[in-house]
């Protein structure tokens, strides 16, 4: 287990601050200006997806060093209601806000792994992982 | 009652600032006394003592009007709000304990001096924690008015050509305002080609995107001919893995070979005089 820090999510600014702290983490890590913007974007898409859905929640991130390979995890949770379908979600061109609808299945993209558990009425866990190459 | 209180104080007043330095030079964490020379701290700590005291001095009830002076000197000192809070705290400790010693406050009257020093550190605490309160609003509105000024204004360059440079992060407040100020500034400048520059933008996520497909395509509605310029190479990369469909509007590198393919489109090149 690395070093973790987390922001809490509960205006549009703390997601400035969320992909702020990324874009530090993700520099000291040693990742290039390419894989900091995907870091960044991803963790401002799940960032913005609390504020959108669950109004408040966490974000959490951490560097981490396993078998020689260094790497940055970002956990997003929140106490939200729920994806009610996560596999429509993860379709590109599905969105409930009237927005792109391609951050979720785009985070994934972005991302090596990509994670989520969630529990209607009781929240969201959304886990990604980036390794550097 | 208060008459003998400032007696004792005032007699006194020199252990009393002694002592309160020794107890604030050991508050551990920034503090200013740190990084002050020692005839700043003498000066400051008199200075401090004067204040504190002078609202029990020569009156009885403490005015407002004297009350937002004292705090506005504090405020001035540049404490941090923990170490001013820590400063009276001391402050209003050393002096009862030494009025005790003195034996100015015994076991007969220590009630109503005890009521006497509660009146005279609350008021003082909470005037001093609404004045920094009204500090930090005050900053915050202003800081938010200068970076409304920053954002978004859209710039007539040649004739039919205008060029609006976003710098900074786009939230939905600012969105709104890039919108307005498009819209209103084609019709105003009787703008053909508009070019959006996006270098100063530091993340590009699916909301900033649809923000400026949202504008692009009102821009369309107008008459004019929306180009999104600035797209650095990372930005670029992570458009087109998020799967954004930039296509219905031109995109360019630099805001340089976009203002040349503006002037392509309105048929005029530059030319160099001979």
């Amino acid at each position: 287990m690395g070093y973790r820090s987390s922001v809490d999510i509960y205006t549009e600014w703390d997601i400035v601050a969320a992909r702020q702290l990324g874009r530090n983490e993700a520099k000291k890590t040693g990742f290039g200006t390419v894989d900091q913007a995907r870091i960044t974007t991803a963790i401002s898409e799940l960032a913005r997806n609390i504020y959108l859905y669950a109004g408040k929640g966490k974000i959490e991130i951490e560097r981490f060093s396993e078998n020689g390979l260094y790497g940055i995890t970002i956990i997003a949770s929140d106490e939200g209601p729920g994806i009610p379908d996560i596999r429509k979600v993860m379709e590109d061109g599905f969105s409930t806000s009237g927005g792109l609808g391609a951050g979720m299945p785009g985070v994934k993209r972005l991302m090596d792994e990509f994670k989520v558990h969630t529990e209607s009425g009781v929240g969201t866990n959304i886990t990604i992982t980036k390794w550097l190459r | 009652m208060n008459k003998r209180m400032t007696e004792g104080i005032n007699q006194n007043i020199d252990v009393i600032i002694e002592r309160w330095e020794i107890s604030m030079k050991e508050e551990k964490g920034k503090n200013f006394f740190h990084f002050m020379p020692s005839h700043l701290i003498e000066k400051t700590s008199r200075e401090f003592a004067a204040l504190m005291t002078s609202n029990i001095a020569e009156i009885d009830v403490v005015t407002p009007e004297k009350l937002n002076d004292f705090t506005e000197k504090v405020v001035r000192f540049g404490w941090s709000i923990k170490f001013v809070n820590k400063a009276i705290d001391n402050f209003s400790r050393i002096v009862f304990r030494l009025l005790e010693e003195k034996d100015v406050i015994n076991q007969s009257n220590l009630r109503s001096f005890v009521t006497i020093f509660e009146n005279w550190i609350s008021s003082l605490r909470e005037n001093i924690i609404e004045a920094y309160s009204m500090e930090w609003e005050r900053t915050v509105s202003l800081q938010k008015i200068a970076l409304q000024e920053l954002s978004a204004s859209l710039i007539p360059v040649f004739e039919k050509i205008s060029v609006m440079p976003l710098v900074g992060t786009i939230d939905t407040e600012r969105a709104k305002l890039i919108m307005e100020n498009l819209l209103e500034g084609v019709v105003k400048q009787r703008a053909e080609v508009v070019l959006l520059d996006i270098t100063g933008v530091p993340v590009v996520d699916t909301m900033v995107a649809h923000h400026i497909i949202q504008a692009a395509d009102a821009v369309r509605l107008v008459g004019a001919t929306c180009m999104l310029v600035g797209i650095r190479p990372e930005i670029a990369q992570t458009i087109v893995t998020l799967g954004i469909n930039l296509k219905d509007f031109k995109t360019t590198s630099t805001l340089q070979r976009g203002m040349q393919e503006a002037l392509r489109m309105t048929n005029r090149i530059i030319v160099e005089a001979e």
